[in-house]
């Protein structure tokens, strides 16, 4: 028989955990509307979800979160049908589904454990549904094998009197496949054509004949019943015991078109049939689709570390066609290898076919870049639910504005991204967003509102992440920085330079620790996440209006534009975002200001690093060549002294981390077109040593 | 060979049933939903042919109710049997997909053979 095989099975097991997850962040989204805002469309793809669940729950194996996902449809088809929803309801379904996503995630095995937890769950929604459903809900899940009482034997035979409607074949239904059915259990059958008209006024559609059949008294009622269950309300169905004090009513009835004139009316029904509830095919109860999964280590599915990408079909043809261009353009240049001298004619068809080369490298480049791609949704999606409960708890009405989550940018940037989110989200109302009272008493409304935007900006991503709460108290910032010896006790700092002191490592303010946020590993984890995927934090508060931060991370991090430098004998990379200007070194605008040299760029005054010197390259400076390069970092200008510009080129960074160690100052390395490994200064770093007064221990 | 539509808005069901179907021999057709399922249909060429159609009840745009009215309002599906992929089991519901003019269901969750089964009763 065509099974399906296991691996076809655990595969399709992983689309279905795939699919159920993303319906249940669906559902946890649209369960956090519901209770403001009970509009039939969320209470419609709400009841989809759980329901797709529990459908395919049987089929895939996961017998598990039958009962509760069955529970919560029942809760929502209330809701379906009009039923306010309630916050006792609403709080119940969300524990649903956290603990449907949770069971889910189980291994194969594991799941039954959580049985006890799925109980507690179904009482509660049971509960909240109110007493007349309550019993409905228990009512168990999948129904009980068809009782099948097996005859006794010694019955007398059946009898079925089977009359269709003339409508009947309009459902698609065929009486004879009713009748074959029968002949397998052993049925005799004769039929009535008493109601067959004359061919001319004969309607093709209709249906005009009836049956009557004789099974043996062995074939249970039930098995009679199943062969109709699909014609119930088309048809009259008698089905009764032959009497036996008439044993010989019907001795043969083979010759299949007898037309009866008027058979003996049956002996006395036993039941006139409205269909009873009995299952159309027998389930088997609870039997679980796969009956265990040996062998294969195939059910440690974790499908939330987004380990796979999906992608659309449009980008992939996009790469087919890249690919198309490239293989034409390689055999173009084949053609051209040819032996012989090389005619200026030839050079310059090989200059043209390379120069094809480089256009299609880089639009293959780009659409694998987009193929890597998610939008930033995935990340957004995990915050609505943060801001609710964390709103409920501490007692403040918070909502949520999310715009530009269509925004696409790298898996891996993304991955990092999503901590980032939810600390600064976890900041904003804990400690930025005031309480109603507070907030009518300040004459704003007493929701608080946090706005999260994402958008391209050049090659990089800005996420903005402002409420409009109370906004950082600077004072107490600056005196617990000095506090903790995170700046000097007599330091003069802007406002902007005080209010990004809160990422500073071992940094927190909350008088009291909340275990909401403020264990003072927030900010903190912020600014490192962000750092490790080449990006950028920045906070601006207004006091009494509340804060913004600003993220801001590469689209991709495995190509930059870089722009080549040469300082001494070696050359670097400068991220080319990262340059705003570069001007000719003159000895007599540099300026000796305590340690630190300053240089005078217009009406600018920016401090300087010798990147020879930083670099150990050389010890004194050669004034009479060099130029100053101007390049902006975590907000800051600096101006960098260096040799020469070389070329500007796309950089694909390796990282050295990964194969040597960090080294503080460089972001990386690449490999350039000649062979020679270059080293991508880390600007952030360098400008991080000026600002500390200390040199870069290169 | 015959051919079935199976319409669910769930791909892993999709999935399942087509490959179901395909080892015992059917060629499948899929549709996400009520309203590419009528979508599908309208398409000239494609409506030719198609045996027996296996639809969800809860799907987004066009759901299962409504795409068995419509089906049924179109000259070549007038006959065809259609059957319902449901978790139902109860009778009201069942009486409510009749009345759309639905020849039959499947209860799921429901075993390939299950599927099998039921499908050679209704292509004879």
């Amino acid at each position: 028989m065509s099974q399906i095989d296991a691996a076809t099975l655990a595969a399709l097991q992983s689309t279905f955990l795939e699919e159920s997850f993303e319906g249940l962040d669906r559902a946890e989204t649209g369960l956090i509307q519901l209770a403001d805002d009970p509009d039939p469309e969320v209470i419609g793809e709400l009841f989809r979800v759980i329901h797709s669940i529990k459908g395919g729950a049987g089929a895939f194996g996961v017998t598990e979160v039958t009962e509760l996902a069955h529970v919560m449809e029942n809760l929502l088809d209330d809701l379906r049908s009009g039923t306010p929803p309630t916050a006792e309801g609403c709080a119940a379904l969300l524990a649903g589904v956290d603990e449907l996503r949770a069971t889910l995630r189980e291994p194969a095995g594991a799941r039954q454990l959580r049985a006890a937890t799925h109980h507690e769950i179904c009482a509660r929604i049971v509960a909240s549904r109110g007493a007349p459903a309550a019993k409905a809900a228990a009512a168990p899940v999948i129904a009980p094998a068809v009782a099948a009482a097996a005859a006794p034997v010694g019955d007398p035979a059946w009898l079925v009197d089977f009359k269709p409607h003339p409508t009947l074949m309009q459902t698609g239904n065929d009486p004879l496949r009713i009748v074959r059915e029968l002949v397998e259990l052993g049925a005799t059958v004769t039929a009535d054509l008493s109601r067959l008209p004359a061919l001319g006024v004969l309607d093709p559609t209709e249906l005009y004949l009836a049956w009557q059949l004789r099974l043996p008294a062995a074939v249970s009622q039930a098995q009679i019943e199943e062969a109709f269950a699909w014609v119930d309300g088309e048809c009259t169905l008698a089905i009764t015991r032959e009497a036996s004090a008439a044993p010989a009513s019907e001795p043969v009835a083979e010759t299949a078109p007898v037309p009866a004139a008027a058979p003996e009316p049956p002996p006395a029904p036993v039941a006139v049939l409205p269909m009873p509830a009995a299952p159309a095919t027998p389930a088997t109860p609870a039997t679980p689709a796969t009956p265990s999964r040996g062998g294969g280590g195939d059910d440690s599915h974790s499908p939330t570390n987004m380990s796979s990408v999906r992608v659309g079909i449009d980008k992939i043809d996009l790469l087919m066609n890249m690919v198309g261009e490239l293989v034409i353009t390689q055999s173009m240049l084949g053609e051209l290898d040819t032996d012989g001298p090389i005619s200026v004619e030839r050079s310059a068809q090989i200059r043209e076919g390379l120069l094809l080369l480089a256009r299609n490298t880089r639009a293959l480049q780009e659409s694998v870049v987009r193929l890597r791609s998610m939008p930033v949704s995935v990340v957004f999606a995990r915050l609505p639910r943060l801001v609710h409960d964390l709103g409920h708890k501490l007692g403040k009405r918070v909502e949520l504005e999310t715009t530009g989550q269509g925004t696409e940018l790298d898996k891996t940037v993304l991955e990092k991204l999503g901590d980032p989110l939810i600390h600064i989200v976890r900041n904003s109302i804990d400690h930025g967003v005031e309480t109603p009272d507070e907030r009518i008493a300040a004459g704003k409304p007493a929701h608080g509102t946090i706005r999260i935007h994402a958008e391209h900006r050049g090659s990089a991503i800005v996420i903005e992440v402002s409420d409009d709460g109370r906004g950082l108290n600077l004072t107490r910032i600056l005196s617990v920085a000095k506090q903790r010896g995170l700046v000097a006790p007599d330091a003069q700092l802007r406002d902007d330079e005080i209010a990004n002191l809160v990422f500073a490592p071992g940094f927190s303010t909350a008088a009291v620790v909340s275990d909401v946020s403020g264990r003072g590993v927030g900010m903190d984890v912020v600014w490192r996440h962000l750092k490790e995927v080449g990006g950028d934090v920045h906070i601006e508060s207004m006091p009494g209006q509340g804060t913004r931060t600003t993220l801001r991370v590469p689209l991709t991090l495995a190509i930059i534009d870089g722009q080549l430098i040469r300082v001494s004998e070696q050359s670097y990379v400068m991220p080319l975002l990262s340059i705003i200007e570069t001007v000719e070194l003159e000895p007599a605008r540099l300026k000796r200001v305590g340690t630190a040299e300053v240089y005078r760029v217009r009406d600018q005054i920016v401090p300087v690093i010798d990147l020879g010197v930083a670099f150990g390259l050389r010890y004194e400076r050669d004034l009479a060549s060099g130029l100053l390069m101007i390049v902006e970092a975590d907000g800051a200008r600096v101006g960098l002294i260096v040799d020469e510009l070389l070329a500007q080129q796309q950089i694909v960074i390796k990282s050295l981390e990964t194969n040597f160690g960090r080294v503080d100052g460089l972001a990386g390395a690449t490999i350039l077109g000649d062979g020679h490994v270059a080293f991508i200064i880390d600007i952030v770093a360098l400008t991080r040593g000026i600002r500390r007064g200390g040199r870069l221990a290169a | 060979m015959p051919k079935i539509m199976v319409i669910d808005d769930s791909n892993s069901m999709r999935a399942l049933i087509k490959q179901a179907l395909t080892a015992a021999g059917h060629q499948v057709i899929e549709a996400v939903d009520g309203q590419d399922a009528l979508d599908r249909v309208a398409t000239p060429g494609a409506a030719s042919g198609i045996d027996l159609f296996l639809c969800d009840v809860n799907m987004p745009r066009v759901d299962g109710l409504t795409l068995v009215k419509k089906l049924r309002d179109l000259a070549p599906f007038k006959f065809k049997p259609i059957l319902m992929l449901t978790t139902e089991i109860d009778p009201e519901k069942k009486r409510i997909a009749k009345e759309a003019g639905a020849t039959g269901w499947l209860v799921k969750p429901f075993q390939p053979d299950q599927l099998l089964a039921t499908i050679r009763k209704v292509l004879t």
